[in-house]
């Protein structure tokens, strides 16, 4: 198991340093500093003694390390486009997407579980197909398009939910929660389902393919040829073994709706990472992205990594077997 | 062994299709926008590109249903005086086109390199993984939007309308490879360890034939179905990236950058204006999906 723990971290290192390294390229080329801050008609004379102060000059090595001793420190240098430092913007921005992701995957947990088994027990049946049919229908509408219709309806027709924004928000030490407010709960109905929906439905997929997979297996035959009861064997045997694909799927999709929520963030004019980082691709704000980049691979990474090591210690076969995640 | 026993392949899925309304469904949906996004130039009323065959008297005109409805605009007109089913047959044939062609490259691109990976166990197949691992652990759609955004804000301006749809299908093919290159070097590792191979190594044929005469037409059931699921991935991916503003320009009007425009008149009443061509581009990639996933169940000898 120790040599499996170590190859995953190691993974998420080599990852997490190739996405710096682009990250640094990224805040390096895009974009010239020294004319962003001084102008156009700057003297060369100044732009020289800029270029010496702001270290441009000294080797590509040297500035990536200082890049990433600074990153570590939870610096990211100053937004071109806001001229704020970045590590504010993202302590601002990171609670709101936080909050919509985790509502999202708990919306789609809560829903899309209960379908999959549904649609694995009934195999084959004509409600079983109706509710295969839905996630197909589920997984085929693009996040934007079911916010435009979510808001057609419950903002335009309807009235009855804010179309955009956060709402209310109550500051708790530095994070902002809109779960304590009416509006701020109002505010995240429409977009965690606009992110939900889509989720709903691969996880509904992915677990009626692992039930029906499980089901099949010979310990379910033997479990059933004990005479035990059909709903025991279903929801104790059958459900524990699904589970487990379940939760290294449920990782990665965190990290999915990290990024989808880009999508929701825009429509409603969700204060989040994603509506920061549109606006800085679209400033070519070169701090921001870089920095948007590197939270969201440590994000990432960080997820990854507590679900291999999870998946490491519900399914015991797998820390004798090498490497054999996936 | 005898043909009388096994029937053609091409007979049994065929069989099989005409048992799945699901599948029958999702085929009559994509041949149907399929034939009308190719023959858009001649179905069209108005034509998008042409601004002197509009006509402002005709704009902002709501479905032929509608109080003020007038025919020949059946889903009515946007705000220049086009014809919206025009536009929305104009705007499936550019998003089909995109779809089409970031599927070819992220296909052939993957399928080259799981090739590769699968008969290179060596350095450079461990370096194509382990490049596909590591972009995996980035969403398509993120990797899309900075290839996309980065070249369009890098690039000179009068050079991004020329080479935005080239752009967006660099950026969705090059998003999505590593899902061909995973799942064609899974399917060829599987096969290169059988006798058959083995056989034409000891023939003496080289890497590069056996892998195209011989691997690659015995992996090619995956590869369909994934090409089929992942034009749906490519045209939701355009749709997403024209409108977050980072894909094809107004000018083009594709699905996505049909919508973006018609969101901006949401609230204020001309709705028609985005709820068609969204339900355009739901109607597509419902078909594409449905199909695919029949395709799926139906190659897959574990379900059989």
């Amino acid at each position: 198991m120790i040599p499996l723990i170590t190859q995953r971290v190691g993974q998420a290192l080599i990852v997490l340093t190739v996405v710096s390294v682009l990250a640094f390229i990224l805040s390096a080329v895009v974009g010239d500093p020294v004319a962003s801050i001084l102008g156009i008609n700057a003297l060369p004379e100044d732009r020289e003694a800029l270029r010496l102060r702001l270290g441009l000059d000294d080797p590509a090595v040297y500035r990536y390390l200082e890049y990433i001793g600074n990153a570590i420190r939870g610096e990211f240098g100053i937004s071109w486009s806001n001229q704020r430092p970045v590590a504010d913007l993202l302590k601002e921005r990171v609670p709101a997407t936080l909050e919509l992701a985790f509502t999202a995957l708990l919306m789609s947990l809560l829903i899309g579980l209960p379908v999959g088994i549904f649609a694995a027990l009934r195999r084959g049946r004509w409600d079983a197909g109706i509710a295969l049919t839905l996630t197909v229908i589920g997984v085929s509408i693009p996040t934007f398009v079911t916010a435009i219709l979510l808001i057609f309806g419950f903002s335009v027709h309807l009235g009855w939910l804010p179309s955009f924004g956060r709402g209310e928000t109550v500051d708790l030490g530095g994070w902002s929660t809109g779960f304590l407010t009416s509006s701020g709960r109002a505010s995240l109905v429409m977009p965690a389902t606009a992110l939900a929906i889509g989720q709903v439905a691969l996880l509904a997929r992915l677990v009626r393919a692992e039930m029906i997979e499980v089901l099949r297996s010979d310990y379910i035959r033997f479990a059933h040829a004990r005479g035990l009861h059909p709903s025991v064997v279903n929801l104790s045997h059958a459900l524990r073994n699904t589970l487990i694909p379940v939760i290294t799927v449920s990782g990665i999709q965190l990290g999915f709706l990290f990024a989808f929520a880009i999508v929701a963030e825009v429509v409603f004019q969700w204060p989040g990472v994603g509506l920061l980082f549109i606006q800085a691709l679209g400033a070519t704000d070169a701090p921001v992205i870089s920095a948007v980049l590197l939270v969201t691979a440590l994000f990432f990474t960080t997820v990854n990594l507590i679900v291999d090591l999870l998946y490491v210690l519900v399914d015991p076969r797998l820390s004798h077997e090498e490497g054999g995640v996936m | 062994m005898t043909d009388r026993l096994e029937p053609a392949p091409g007979s049994y899925l065929l069989g099989k299709f005409l048992r799945s309304p699901a599948a029958i469904l999702g085929a009559l949906i994509v041949i149907s926008l399929g034939l009308g996004a190719l023959f858009a130039p001649f179905l069209a009323l108005t034509d998008p590109y042409d601004l002197a065959s509009l006509d402002l008297l005709n704009s902002r005109l709501p479905p032929i249903w509608a109080v003020q409805g007038q025919a020949p605009f059946l889903l009515g007109t946007d705000t220049q005086g086009a014809d919206m089913l025009s536009l929305i047959l104009y705007g499936t044939r550019t998003s089909l086109m995109v779809g089409l062609l970031a599927v070819l490259l992220s296909c052939g691109l993957g399928t080259l390199l799981g090739l590769i990976a699968a008969w290179n166990g060596g350095l450079a197949g461990t370096i194509i993984m382990r490049a596909a691992d590591i972009q995996f652990t980035f969403p398509a759609i993120v990797l899309a939007l900075l290839i996309g955004g980065l070249a369009r804000t890098t690039l000179p301006p009068n050079l991004v309308a020329d080479v935005s749809l080239p752009l967006v299908v660099a950026a969705l093919g090059l998003s999505h490879w590593p899902h061909f290159a995973r799942l064609v070097r899974g399917a060829a590792m599987v096969e290169r360890s059988k006798d058959y191979v083995a056989a034409a190594r000891l023939s003496g044929r080289g890497a590069s034939f056996i892998l195209r005469r011989h691997i690659l037409p015995n992996v090619v059931n995956p590869i369909a179905v994934l090409v089929t699921l992942d034009i749906a991935f490519a045209v939701m991916g355009e749709a997403t990236l024209s409108f977050l503003g980072f894909g094809l320009p107004p000018t083009e009007p594709s699905l996505g950058t049909l919508i973006r425009t018609g969101y901006a008149f949401l609230f204020s009443g001309e709705w028609w204006l985005v709820i068609f061509p969204a339900s355009a581009l739901m109607l597509l990639v419902i078909g594409v999906n449905l199909f695919g996933d029949w395709l799926r169940d139906a190659l897959n000898p574990k379900l059989r």
